[in-house]
């Protein structure tokens, strides 16, 4: 089973070209810079904004085929919209909020429970607070609660974590993620943050002015991801990996991918697992031999691919690791220093991997 | 007090009532469309809507006449079908007084409406909310400041009209003869103590009511933080 969609959209300036499918399960994240049209699409799939003569098919549901008629309004689609802005009603309490969208599920549809929402987003002591003193991270929680008690059959969240401070988006994220883990709901996600993507994504959407440029799973597209990842301010690289064993002397997981493997704290995952970790290129750090007698264990054998200069003091060095893209970031002295040059052989040195 | 200045005081509160009621009625529906449609020719409507602000009571009231009395469109067509014209009656009043209070119901609930923006309606109809719903447990829960606001305003603004009762209405106890022409009768009789007390229970009453409404909006903006 699959959604399909079809719009075309012209606004002054600006243009949505879309035609795509993709699978109904599963988080697909819609990747692009700001004003590429992501959140337009998004509307459309909802039905707050109307492409002319569009289409979208929703499993075996056609919610919009203009040529024949057809454009079911957004309150009939039984879709979810988590906006950037909360959006939660002000004449209502936390626990008014979750009832609103509550009520208005016939029994037969209900598929997400209330205590299992107030449980998942965490909720159960903001029941009967005023919307008006909570956090901006409460606040999303709150309206993330609210869109799941709706029973949604395709939830769409629009940069969900976009209006949150940093501290508010750490609070969120496992939120989201037990989500992407636990409902079977199929879920798009806007999002420019490529760490974000990263995190999240089963299908991958990239869009760019208004059209999509490629789109297809997480994994065959980790290329382009690659290259986002790395471009950006924060270097950056997502690894898949999986549970391959368990220390339980030191209480240490050991997750593979193909280039080697992480030992991280914790055992809480079962084997075989599949677990993204995030390496910020400043936490990785390059020697020509394989360093002896040091605290850091997680050493990879890698290869220079390239060199690029980020400001007068430091240089970004490309690795690949048997076919996985990893980014350090170290001084021009140092890289002058151990003669770094596209196909050198190195050990990576990881100080610090978050497992996502 | 006169037995007719205290049938003056319950007709004119029965005509500030009812002209709110039926206010509140007419300006919600007139207000939602005006906040929310993007006509171009709806500033016309605006515009005729606050015309009531600028023009003279006499202009509007002398219209009302001449339209409302026995020779005019309305008036003629009743009398016609076997009724009264509506000169010189508390219908005829009442009438009036709508037209009159139209702009203080009116732009308190179309400012209310529009200041909800588009956020809130959006998040209700992707919570299965059909439009009615939207505006039932939404917009007007939403707006309620503006609908004490235009209560408040019409019902004190209908106390204090005038010009447009006499031209209308004229001077009938029981009637139409309401508190501002009874004060107005008592000073041309040079009757100050009584024309001092209907002023002094006006002005009093008013200011109460205002003072009211100030504070019922403060708690209101209190509550939004």
């Amino acid at each position: 089973m699959s959604i399909e969609a079809r719009f075309r959209l012209e606004r002054p300036g600006f243009a949505l070209d879309v035609e795509l499918t993709w699978p109904d399960h599963g988080v697909a994240v819609l990747f692009g810079p700001s004003g590429c049209g992501k959140t337009t699409f998004l509307r459309c799939l909802a039905g707050l904004d109307r492409a002319r003569g569009g289409y979208l098919r929703v499993r075996d549901d056609v919610w919009q085929d203009d040529p024949r008629g057809i454009f079911v309004p957004t309150h009939r689609r039984a879709v979810g919209f988590v906006f950037q802005d909360p959006g939660l009603f002000p004449h209502l309490d936390v626990a008014g909020n979750l009832a609103f969208a509550m009520r208005l599920v016939p029994a037969a549809e209900r598929k997400v429970e209330h205590g299992e929402a107030v449980e998942l987003l965490g909720l159960s002591r903001l029941m009967n607070r005023s919307t008006a003193n909570l956090s901006g991270g409460e606040k999303q929680r709150v309206a993330i609660a609210r869109t799941l008690l709706s029973s949604p059959r395709l939830l769409l969240l629009d940069e969900p974590l976009a209006a949150l401070d940093s501290a508010s988006k750490t609070e969120i994220l496992p939120y989201l993620e037990r989500l992407h883990d636990q409902l079977s709901i199929p879920v798009v996600y806007v999002t420019h943050g490529a760490a974000e993507a990263a995190r999240m994504a089963d299908t991958l959407v990239l869009m760019e002015a208004g059209r999509v440029q490629a789109c297809g799973p997480l994994g065959e597209l980790r290329a382009a991801l690659e290259e986002i990842l790395g471009g950006q301010e924060d270097a950056q690289a997502v690894i898949l990996t999986r549970v391959a064993a368990q220390d339980e002397e030191f209480d240490l997981m050991r997750l593979d991918f193909p280039g080697g493997s992480f030992h991280v704290p914790g055992r809480d995952l079962p084997m075989g697992h599949e677990v993204r970790v995030l390496l910020h290129a400043r936490d990785v750090s390059l020697a020509l031999s394989r360093p002896e007698g040091s605290s850091i264990t997680n050493i990879l054998a890698a290869r220079v691919t390239a060199l690029a200069p980020r400001n007068p003091a430091e240089t970004l060095v490309r690795l690949d690791c048997s076919g996985t893209t990893l980014w350090s970031l170290v001084t021009r002295r140092s890289a002058a220093r151990l003669s770094l040059e596209p196909g050198r052989e190195v050990f990576a040195q990881v100080k610090a991997v978050s497992v996502l | 007090m006169t037995a007719d200045d205290i049938t003056a005081v319950f007709l004119t509160a029965r005509l500030a009532a009812a002209t709110t009621l039926i206010l509140l009625a007419l300006g919600t529906p007139l207000a939602w469309w005006l906040a929310r449609t993007r006509w171009s020719g709806k500033v016309m409507v605006e515009a005729v809507v606050a015309l009531p602000l600028v023009l003279p009571p006499t202009v509007l009231g002398y219209y009302l006449l001449v339209l409302l009395g026995p020779g005019g469109f309305v008036g003629g067509f009743l009398e016609k079908m076997g009724g009264h014209h509506l000169a010189f009656t508390f219908e005829g009043l009442l009438i009036a007084s709508v037209l009159y209070s139209l702009p203080f119901a009116v732009q308190p609930l179309q400012d209310a409406f529009a200041s909800l923006g588009e956020l809130p309606l959006e998040v209700a109809a992707t919570l299965r909310a059909g439009p009615w719903r939207r505006f039932f447990t939404v917009a007007l829960p939403m707006a309620r400041r503006g609908f004490v606001s235009a209560a408040a305003m019409t019902f004190a603004h209908t106390l204090g009209e005038f010009g447009v009762i006499l031209m209308v209405g004229g001077n009938i106890p029981g009637v139409t003869r309401v508190l501002s022409i009874a004060i107005y009768d008592h000073a041309e009789a040079l009757d100050h103590a009584s024309a001092q007390m209907l002023s002094g229970g006006l002005l009093l009453f008013s200011f109460t009511l205002l003072v009211s409404l100030y504070l019922v909006n403060r708690r209101f903006e209190r509550a939004r933080l």
